[in-house]
């Protein structure tokens, strides 16, 4: 049977989350964003008070629940609803912990997860984009050979979050063909962390370079043991994050400026009262309603197995891209010269809509 | 909890019947009907009775019977649910040969919004007779169009007969002519009972077959759809019993029920005139994909969009408007189903479906080059029937406006 309504659990944690999101981020967005800087204090409370990745760990590795692709995404959503960069810089352990939990062995999961989820925040990360035009998941220019019993990595990543402070990374590479993630502890001789990158927009997220110079890691490292692993589930998981993260930056723009329009006063009349402006607004709310249940559709066919899953996490991705830059391109343009100023937030939400057709593996749930 | 899942019922029906009868009875014939503007496809009619009948699946029974079901069984109604993938699915054969359907369409949904359970017998009951019978709304008039308040159509009482007469002139009513003419059927005349009241004065009228005064005088020549009749009609001093008013009989202070009974009808309807669209781009971008891939053109799903080539791009940015415009017009009648108020979610449905069935088949067409024109394919065809569902059942413009309304919360005299 078709439904469309999430359960009372999912419905909890969306309040949760929508009050953090409103009362934490929200007001911390535009001073994080100028001043480059991520407000530690508000991730520790938010890693503290909703523990959207301890409650999608299992007991065994220290977590207490299951992880539901369909949660993930109403759960980014209200987040990113809050703010972009801040969410991102949240949920930067689930880079380490989700990828493990989706395909690495028994083993690396009872070693690995509980550390990073049980206590406070920490920064673990992964580093799976890489500075070049033509940069594609499948296709990595990172190289990783067999060497001795042990794994040679080399190569150049890029958007990297908190790299420079990082307990351990994910560092993915192309193995035979084939996109393998490695788990490669902080002090590692080879992994050298570059400068710091300043991005178009979520400014407030540390990202750097990385550079793989003959990182040697051994065997028990590459994620998934000696066979390795799928990729797919990985890529399939951030596809999912990113798009419902697209719906809660555009419905932040849509609804900030559907208030500003009811506000402002033109010609007499509410520029909202426009049909010129109301009907851009409805189109903002329609593509903003269907690429939600895009996305949802496409977390739901991932949690059950269902075929084209991956697909239909391409298609989400695609299409909450293209929304993102829709909706918010029209709620700057609804503010007029305001949305063009940085004390309103569309510009911001502007700036950051535009990262999500080139965001690979910087969000996962 | 979120589920995608087509119901069990839904998709054997999907899946074997109505897949066999849409490549069997409808593709096969759909160049046919396109050329032979008027002629009525009999064949299709009459299977369609029959299987109509034994499936129980069109708007003028299901609705009434699963009310009746969802009593005793208390679980959610899938009617509206099944009636959109019926739509869907008829449309992916041919939209206007879907539009030649017997056994009620839109004056049933009429009926079965704003009707009492008297009336929805008396009415309805006519569709699952031996013959098939249609059925027909008739809204719009020569001077007036989205503005359906504006009507000019009168409907008296005559208090000494117990009988309203009504005289005016309705254009652009689909299957018209096989409701009045070609079978027993009715159609749905929207009337003013006080042209002082406005919105507050209108009602839906049923207009049977055979009914003096009453009568079918031109017959439109069009741009697509040509399978599916759309007709003039016109009531002079056309007396109906005083039991065909659907809905009150007077006008009270200050209610609009009447109107408030036509976009409650809209709000059932557009969603399924939206499956429909999204049926016939469904078969629009299947077959342009087939035809792509006998040219040698594979999809590469998963690259990053800045490696994918035009044609790549044009493709999955189809594939993505059309699954998210079938999941806001399912969310649309599953509400409906469920008895939760859907106006916003039936308007961006129709909007949605509009826009997207007219974007695919404008591409289709242009992704086959010089091919794509000709008549050697049915993409050109497809290109003129869709254009249609941005029009009926409220055209896009209207539906953003309603769209709008709801998410600003305003008033029609807020948001004009």
């Amino acid at each position: 049977m078709y439904s469309f309504e999430p359960s009372e659990e999912q419905q909890m944690l969306i309040g949760v989350i929508q009050g953090y999101a409103k009362d934490a981020l929200r007001p911390a967005a535009h001073d994080a964003e100028e001043e480059g800087e991520l407000p530690m204090d508000l991730v520790e409370r938010g890693w503290g008070e909703i523990g959207i990745l301890q409650a999608s760990v299992p007991g065994d590795y220290g977590g207490f629940g299951d992880r539901s692709a369909v949660t993930g995404v109403l759960a980014a959503e209200e987040l990113a609803w809050g703010d972009l960069a801040l969410s991102l810089g949240l949920m930067t352990p689930n880079l380490f912990v989700v990828p493990i939990l989706l395909v690495g062995t028994e083993e690396q999961k009872k070693t690995y997860i509980p550390p990073v989820i049980e206590g406070d925040w920490q920064p673990y990360t992964a580093a799976l984009m890489e500075p070049t035009f033509d940069f594609d998941p499948m296709d990595l220019g990172t190289k990783a050979v067999e060497d001795g019993g042990e794994y040679v990595l080399n190569g150049d990543k890029a958007y990297v979050p908190f790299a420079d402070q990082a307990k351990a990374v994910i560092v993915y590479a192309n193995l035979d063909g084939q996109t393998q993630g490695f788990i490669v502890p902080a002090e590692t001789k080879g992994l050298v962390v570059g400068e710091r990158q300043k991005l178009l927009g979520i400014n407030a997220l540390p990202v750097f370079s990385v550079k793989l110079d003959n990182l040697r890691i051994p065997k028990d490292n590459r994620l998934g043991g000696p066979d390795g692993h799928e990729f797919a589930p990985i890529l399939d998981a951030s596809r999912v994050a990113q798009a419902s993260m697209a719906l809660g930056v555009s419905r932040a723009a849509y609804e900030y400026s559907m208030e500003y329009a009811k506000d402002r006063d033109v010609f007499g009349v509410k520029v909202a009262q426009k049909q010129a402006i109301a009907f851009m607004l409805a189109e903002m709310a329609t593509e903003i309603e269907s690429i939600r249940l895009l996305t949802w559709e496409a977390a739901w066919m991932l949690d059950n197995d269902i075929e084209d899953a991956s697909k239909q996490a391409y298609l989400a991705q695609f299409g909450a891209a293209e929304m993102a830059m829709m909706v918010t391109d029209r709620a700057v343009q609804i503010l007029g010269g305001h949305g063009y100023i940085r004390e309103h937030p569309v510009e911001l939400w502007m700036r950051n809509g535009r990262g999500f057709s080139t965001f690979a593996g910087i969000g996962l749930i | 909890m979120i589920s995608f899942e087509m119901p069990v019922p839904i998709a054997n029906m999907r899946n074997n019947v109505l897949q066999t009868i849409a490549e069997s009875m409808m593709r096969s014939v759909s160049r046919h009907f396109d050329t032979h503007e008027h002629e009525i496809p009999w064949d299709y009619i009459n299977f369609m009775h029959t299987a109509t009948s034994s499936m129980g699946s069109s708007m003028a029974g299901e609705g009434a019977d699963e009310e009746k079901k969802e009593k005793k069984e208390k679980r959610p109604s899938i009617a509206y649910q099944q009636l959109a993938v019926i739509a869907e699915m008829l449309s992916w054969g041919d939209v206007g040969l879907y539009l030649c359907t017997p056994g009620g369409m839109l004056g049933s949904a009429a009926v079965q919004a704003t009707g009492t359970p008297e009336q929805k017998k008396r009415f309805l009951a006519r569709f699952r007779g031996k013959k098939p019978v249609f059925d027909a709304m008739a809204m719009t008039e020569a001077h007036c169009g989205s503005d359906t308040s504006a009507i000019r159509t009168r409907a008296v009482l005559d208090e000494k007969t117990n009988e309203w007469v009504l005289n005016g002139e309705k254009i652009f009513v689909t299957a018209g002519h096989k409701a009045l003419v070609d079978s027993e059927g009715f159609i749905v005349v929207w009337a003013t009972i006080d042209p002082e009241a406005g919105r507050a004065g209108m009602r839906p009228f049923v207009v049977e077959a055979g009914t003096p005064g009453v009568s079918v005088t031109n017959m439109e020549h069009k741009l697509g759809i040509r399978a599916s009749d759309t007709v003039t009609v016109v009531m002079q001093d056309c007396r109906i019993p005083f039991d065909n008013i659907l809905g009150k009989p007077t006008v009270e202070e200050k209610t609009t029920k009447g109107f408030k009974g036509a976009m409650a009808t809209f709000d059932a309807t557009r969603p399924l005139v939206a499956a429909s669209a999204l049926g016939l781009a469904r078969a629009a971008f299947e077959r342009i994909k087939e035809l792509l891939a006998e040219h040698g053109v594979e999809i590469r799903y998963g690259l990053p969009l800045q490696k994918l080539t035009g044609i790549e791009r044009d493709i999955i940015q189809m594939e993505i408007q059309l699954r998210s415009a079938w999941l806001i017009t399912l969310k649309a009648v599953w509400m409906a189903d469920n008895r939760i108020h859907n106006p916003k979610e039936a308007s961006m449905s129709k909007l949605r479906g509009g826009d997207v069935v007219t974007r695919i088949t404008q591409k289709a067409v242009e992704l086959l080059g010089p091919l794509g024109y000709t008549q050697d394919y049915l993409l050109e065809k497809w290109f003129r029937d869709a254009k249609i569902n941005d029009l009926y059942e409220g055209t896009g413009q209207i539906n953003r406006l309603i769209v709008a309304r709801n998410i600003l919360g305003y008033r029609g005299s807020q948001l004009r």
